[in-house]
């Protein structure tokens, strides 16, 4: 079915397909229209879920927690600072290899109060053991979010998924959307771990050293599967639904000369620029990120590369050009633009390319 | 004990203190609601006398989260649980810090919510498991590893707190009083909704007593009043038998202080507010009791 949708009502709609058994969630802008759209759907009764209107956004996590460790499907959705109050919670649903589903609407994070779009919220998380998508579109946006599920319910992963989208960028335009049936593409979740009563154990228990370091190393050894898991995923998507995603999306990258990289809103953008910088004769190509975890073997050959941050780490650095930088081995340009929803159009973003100085970082609209 | 499960879900050889009231609490609350329970614990004492994995000493599943989020899991499992047509009792058993400081937000909510659960505060006034520190719950005067000198503040009035919830029930026990709490725990298991238990947990090492007292000092708790028990079923209160008792002859609040050697440096002055604070909650108890407040 075709509509014109928000990127907010796309995730809500393919939580809808999903049919999570509970949705525990709190409102925060960018990302309210979610649990709001989700709460109209519970209250009209096309959605069946159990729906917790928590007090908080830690709870809202551990609400999705104590439901998931039960067997049952779970969604939540939050932004900046809800993602960064919950951020307890967040470590603990990876650690206890649940596969909870949640939409985070990128959003700066004060002081200075600020709710439009930027990825520190979501890379502050990056450690913590969940998978990290990020998405450009509204279509893309609600694919992703049904593919979530099956990647976390997956038994090679039982991790948490996050899908990423840009604030207001994003989340509240509106772009056409098909929805789908989904059938048995999400197949029924069953979790090997799942409390049972007549089963007794004890979950979350103290550990010692050697116990907890395996455990650890449990979630890494998963994190490396998830990254098959998401390519059956996606060619499996791809098959029933004939819209198809990998980890990177390329635009015009074989024979270019420059790549650039980027995630989310900025990197669809690029490849506006690309065709300008085309027309002068440039051979540029770009190349956005999707996945930020599990990271993706990037195939960068000899080419230049710019890296747009909407992010940074301060002290060091753009977090995708530093990702890339220890990945690959290899430098680039990095430009920090788009911070705090600042407007970066494909002209910027072109110039950028122009301007180039590979090795050296550029903070748009503020160096000198 | 009559009426309960001949089973037992704590094993023995737990790594509880001497004494411990709060594992005797929670052996006679699983006594009483059976098998098909699950436990959420939060950081406290309950999750370092669980054991480390891979083994524990509970004979029943148990969720431990972190310290200010118990509520919320219980919350999350009841609605799980509902969705699948279950009907297994979810009980969150938390310490005084865990609920009367950092997980009282997340309690308020899930009582706000209707939420079907069992919350119990099992209420040993101090932060037992990293060695006696102060929380909202512990009394004036009575010294803890956060205040050397006494503490300075009066113990939280929880139990309005939750009160104000108007829920459909919510009872206070002690440890020392097994068949009452027993009563209590089935009736709330009974009830549909959010239930609060609130239970005296006396502890020999914080409280600087010989672990073979534990029944006296809590016994001491009730007889003085400084511990009042009752049970509420939406805006009806019942005062229970040892309490009504108290009100009528109190046993000198001085012979429960000096039990205890957290107390060794209480003032006068502390002792009056503490003496002033009992005479206030036992009235407004009276009170809602005979229905005339």
């Amino acid at each position: 079915m075709l509509t014109v949708s928000t990127g907010n009502n796309a995730v809500a709609a393919a939580v809808r397909q999903a049919n999570p058994a509970v949705v525990a969630a709190y409102p925060i802008t960018p990302q309210t229209e979610i649990v709001e759209q989700i709460a109209n759907y519970v209250t009209n009764g096309s959605l069946k879920s159990k729906y917790i209107p928590v007090e908080s956004e830690h709870s809202a996590m551990a609400a999705c927690i104590g439901a998931s460790i039960t067997g049952v499907r779970t969604f939540t959705a939050t932004s900046s600072h809800g993602l960064l109050y919950m951020h307890e919670m967040v470590n603990w649903a990876a650690g206890a290899r649940l596969p909870i589903v949640m939409a985070n609407v990128n959003r700066a994070l004060g002081p200075g109060w600020n709710v439009w779009a930027e990825h520190t919220d979501a890379l502050q998380t990056r450690d913590t053991g969940w998978l990290q998508v990020y998405v450009s579109t509204v279509q893309e946006a609600y694919d992703a979010t049904l593919m979530a599920f099956r990647i976390a319910e997956d038994r090679r992963v039982y991790l948490p998924v996050m899908i990423n989208l840009d604030g207001f960028a994003l989340s509240h335009i509106s772009q056409q959307l098909e929805e789908s049936e989904v059938g048995d593409f999400i197949p029924p979740l069953v979790l090997d771990h799942a409390i049972q009563t007549d089963a007794p154990a004890g979950y979350g228990c103290m550990t010692s050293s050697a116990d907890y370091f395996r455990i650890r190393y449990d979630i890494e050894r998963s994190m490396r599967d998830s990254v098959q898991v998401i390519k059956e995923t996606e060619e499996a998507f791809a098959q029933t639904f004939g819209r198809k995603y990998s980890w990177t999306e390329e635009y015009r990258c074989e024979d270019a000369d420059v790549l650039i990289l980027a995630m989310g809103t900025l990197g669809k953008e690029a490849e506006v620029a690309v065709d300008i910088l085309r027309n002068e004769g440039v051979k540029a190509g770009s190349m956005r990120v999707r996945w930020i975890r599990p990271f993706p073997e990037l195939n960068l050959g000899d080419r230049e590369l710019v890296v747009i941050d909407r992010n940074y780490s301060f002290g060091f650095g753009g977090i995708l050009a530093t990702s890339i930088r220890a990945k690959t081995g290899k430098e680039c340009y990095n430009v920090i633009a788009g911070l705090g929803g600042q407007e970066v159009t494909y002209h910027d973003i072109a110039g950028f390319v122009r301007d180039r100085r590979i090795g050296e970082e550029f903070w748009f609209g503020v160096d000198a | 004990m009559s009426g309960t499960s001949a089973s037992e879900y704590i094993w023995k050889c737990t790594s509880a203190c001497a004494g411990c009231s709060s594992s005797l609490i929670l052996r006679h609350v699983l006594k009483a609601a059976g098998p098909d329970t699950v436990l959420v614990v939060p950081a406290c004492c309950t999750s370092v006398l669980q054991g480390v994995w891979p083994n524990t000493s509970f004979n029943i599943p148990v969720y431990n989260v972190a310290f200010a989020a118990a509520a919320a899991v219980a919350s999350g499992m009841a609605a799980a649980f509902e969705s699948m047509g279950r009907t297994t009792n979810v009980i969150a058993y938390a310490g005084d810090g865990g609920t009367v400081d950092i997980g009282i937000q997340a309690l308020s909510g899930a009582l706000e919510r209707g939420t079907n659960f069992l919350y119990i505060c099992y209420d040993n006034e101090a932060y037992g498991n990293t060695g006696m520190q102060r929380s909202g719950s512990t009394p004036l005067g009575a010294r803890t590893t956060t205040t050397p000198g006494g503490k300075t503040h009066v113990k939280k009035d929880l139990d309005r707190i939750i009160a104000a919830h108007h829920l459909p029930y919510m009872a206070t026990a002690c440890s020392a009083y097994p068949q009452d709490l027993v009563k209590k725990v089935q009736k709330a298991l009974s009830i549909k909704g959010p239930k609060f238990m609130h239970i005296l947990a006396p502890c020999p090492p914080g409280w600087r007593y010989d672990a073979s007292q534990t029944i006296e000092v809590g016994k001491m708790a009730v007889k003085t009043g400084i511990w009042a028990m009752y049970e509420r079923e939406y805006d009806s209160l019942t005062l229970s038998g040892p309490t009504k008792a108290a009100m009528i002859k109190p046993a000198p609040l001085e012979d429960y202080l000096k039990m205890q050697g957290r107390f060794s440096s209480i003032s006068e002055d502390a002792i009056r507010v503490i003496r002033g604070e009992i005479e206030r909650n036992l009235r407004l108890l009276k009170a809602e009791a005979e229905g005339t407040c």
